[in-house]
């Protein structure tokens, strides 16, 4: 059942747009588009506004990466994205358009049968979303059954063992893993086993949800580079979800950054890396610690605020080394600063491109 | 120069041993370590290594939770397993511990307040109320927490760094002499990581408290400590200070450790997957290097003799066979590469 990437599924080179990693294929076609897009959650004391009006586009190919501090609303967004949140939780507005189709509109069914054959997800800490007690290969099979279109014919048991096997080889497995129960799995092969089960349905958007928060840097580096490899053969769009630094710098095409439930700033990774605009994306990337060379390295002061008790303006303010008058008044709206680059802070107003 | 704890030769295997499983079937965790923690200077040392390197048996040892399967390990000289109950626990205030997860080290049903209190009361630390009192805000405050805003508050009122610097400031009440992080940081955000091990740092240079930092991260680590050992499935495979070891790696496994990391820089990015190692062969017991599997300049020797310990220069030893002509190293314990007394911080003698 699955084949060899699919040459038709590939734009020729003249529609690749501006790229800075060697190889990448990323077109001039959007594959998600994501518009003015809100996940609340209703509590006693008031609403929790974790994913606020958060827009941005992924063109197909692309590796975006969204990275953010734990409460920063990004796996809400994920979360949002893919329609898994739970109450009190809720979509409060927008649309998410996915090759076309706003997925926010469609019926319960039709988004459970577009989750892992249009959108998947390899979660967060495999260990914990596998089933204990289930072979690995009734757990693959599992999501290509459910999925099967009515008018589809069942695939054979042959065929299915064939499918396994391929997807096992592709992820780095031997297929003999196929057989065995997730805890004769160490860490990593249990995420390459995510991934077999996220690409089973050759998705067009692969959400990876801090897929190596848990693995040591050398089977981090070759499962990153397996993701890689796999959303690169399906020609898939990829959707990091992080608070790794460097893995993003490694990784990713373009990057997002989240603060309290706002996307604060977007642009290419080289970009964004050696000219952050943002106050808090200067600090976050000023506090990496390097292997190059020994300095003082500090965090950033302060706290993130809570999200149901948000300032009237910026929310990051209390912590920015360049706050001025207008900060605490009112909140910055994103602006466009050209070449995909976005940030939402008052202090560029004067370069913003309409 | 006194020594404070010593592991001599030590050994510590896990698995069943017994007449029925014909002695077949047992895990090295840590092999044939040999290090001294000295009383008198005051050092940070990272324990570095992937998850299964032995990094934690090592720590559960130095902590005496684990008694080694073979050596000894001395405790200011004497042996550790002929201790008396009295200088057992001595030695339990004397190294104190610092875990992982600051969520997990927390009864979440009381105060914060009450993690502060417990050592205080259990070694009878303080004659009176106001003493306790004086003793947990002067620790705070040491951490750079504000005691009025930490004090009185439930474990979940806390952010993860927060947290974990109370747990700092509880192992500092003790005024140990040495403190054990086993991954302080991992389970904090990255933007908090630097006062926590900011705090850790200032307590080795202000207090004089020896450091040993465990973990993965070899940033963290280059940026707080003075010497570092690198380990693979329970060999220490290279040791020194870090200004030797991080910029020139010599043994192949720290050089994949550290090309792995993810630099932040988009213009540097990683070269090629590394190939992935296969966990099938139970090579835990095999004759040789323990990294020949994975290594790219596997020698025939390699799978059939263990290498010894080779010294590089003065601050850096390395077991592989690629720097025999280095000559074996005369003295086998591997603090010897580190840091000597005038290049570190004396430590200050704390009154208890």
């Amino acid at each position: 059942m699955v084949q060899p990437t699919n040459e038709e599924t590939r734009l020729s080179t003249e529609q690749a747009i501006q790229t800075y990693r060697e190889g990448a294929r990323i077109t001039d076609v959007d594959a998600l588009v994501v518009e003015n897009f809100s996940v609340f959650y209703e509590t006693e004391s008031g609403t929790v506004k974790a994913c606020d009006d958060v827009s941005f586009t992924l063109k197909q190919g692309e590796r975006f990466a969204l990275v953010g501090e734990s409460g920063s609303g990004k796996t809400t967004l994920a979360m949002g994205l893919m329609r898994l949140t739970r109450p009190p939780g809720h979509i409060a507005s927008g649309s998410v358009t996915l090759n076309g189709r706003d997925i926010t509109k469609l019926s319960d069914d039709d988004m459970r049968m577009a989750r892992l054959s249009e959108l998947a997800l390899v979660p967060q800490g495999a260990m914990n979303s596998l089933n204990p007690v289930m072979r690995i290969e009734r757990q693959i099979i599992d999501g290509i059954l459910d999925h099967l279109k009515e008018d589809q014919a069942k695939p054979t048991k042959d065929e299915l063992h064939e499918t396994v096997r391929d997807l096992l080889i592709r992820v780095g497995l031997r297929p003999g893993v196929a057989r065995l129960f997730p805890h004769e799995l160490s860490g990593g092969m249990k995420q390459r086993v995510a991934m077999a089960i996220g690409i089973s349905l050759r998705p067009r958007l692969i959400i990876a949800d801090e897929p190596t928060s848990a693995l040591d840097v050398v089977v981090q580096r070759q499962i990153m580079q397996t993701l890689g490899r796999l959303q690169e053969g399906l020609d898939a769009s990829i959707m990091l979800v992080g608070h790794d630094m460097g893995l993003v710098a490694q990784f990713a095409d373009t990057i997002g950054v989240m603060y309290a439930g706002k996307l604060v700033e977007v642009g290419p990774v080289e970009e964004v890396f050696s000219e952050p605009k943002h106050p808090y994306t200067k600090l976050l990337i000023g506090s990496l610690p390097s292997l190059r060379e020994k300095r003082e390295f500090l965090g950033i002061p302060g706290l993130p605020p809570q999200l149901i008790y948000l300032p009237k303006g910026c929310a990051f303010e209390d912590r920015c080394p360049s706050r001025f008058e207008k900060c605490s008044g009112s909140i910055p709206e994103k602006l466009n600063l050209g070449g995909r680059r976005e940030v939402a802070c008052h202090l560029y107003e004067g370069e913003a491109q309409s | 120069m006194s020594t404070f704890l010593e592991l001599d030769h030590v050994t510590k295997t896990f698995g069943s041993q017994g007449i029925f499983s014909g002695g077949g079937n047992v895990t090295v965790a840590v092999d044939d370590v040999s290090l001294t923690i000295d009383e008198d200077e005051a050092s940070i040392t990272t324990v570095a290594g992937e998850s299964g390197s032995g990094k934690t048996t090592l720590s559960r040892l130095l902590l005496g939770s684990h008694v080694p399967t073979d050596g000894r390990m001395l405790y200011r000289g004497k042996d550790f397993t002929k201790l008396t109950s009295r200088e057992r626990r001595n030695f339990r205030r004397e190294i104190q511990p610092i875990f992982q997860d600051p969520f997990e080290s927390y009864n979440p049903f009381y105060k914060v307040d009450h993690v502060l209190d417990a050592p205080i009361k259990n070694f009878k630390l303080a004659s009176s109320k106001q003493e306790k009192q004086r003793m947990i805000e002067d620790a705070l405050e040491m951490v750079g927490l504000v005691p009025e805003e930490t004090l009185g508050r439930f474990p979940h009122q806390l952010s993860g760094g927060q947290r974990q610097r109370v747990m700092v400031a509880r192992a500092l009440l003790l005024k140990p002499r040495v403190i054990l992080a086993d991954e302080p940081v991992s389970m904090v955000d990255a933007s908090l990581r630097a006062t926590i091990l900011d705090s850790i740092r200032r307590l080795n240079r202000e207090l004089g408290i020896s450091v040993i930092y465990v973990t993965h991260d070899l940033t963290t680590a280059y940026q707080i400590s003075d010497n570092i050992m690198v380990m693979y499935r329970g060999t220490v495979v290279e040791a020194g200070t870090v200004d030797q070891v991080i910029p020139n790696p010599q043994h192949p496994y720290t050089k994949l450790l550290i090309e792995s990391i993810p630099e932040p820089d988009p213009k540097n990015r990683w070269g090629s997957e590394p190939p992935q190692q296969d966990w099938d062969t139970s090579d835990l017991q095999i004759a040789g290097c323990r990294f020949a599997d994975r290594c790219p300049a596997v020698m025939d020797r390699c799978r059939t003799t263990k290498p010894a310990q080779f010294l590089i220069n003065k601050h850096q030893l390395t077991r592989c066979f690629l720097h025999e002509e280095k000559g074996e190293m005369t003295d086998p314990d591997i603090t010897s590469t580190f840091q000597t007394e005038a290049e570190t911080i004396k430590a200050v003698p704390v009154k208890i």
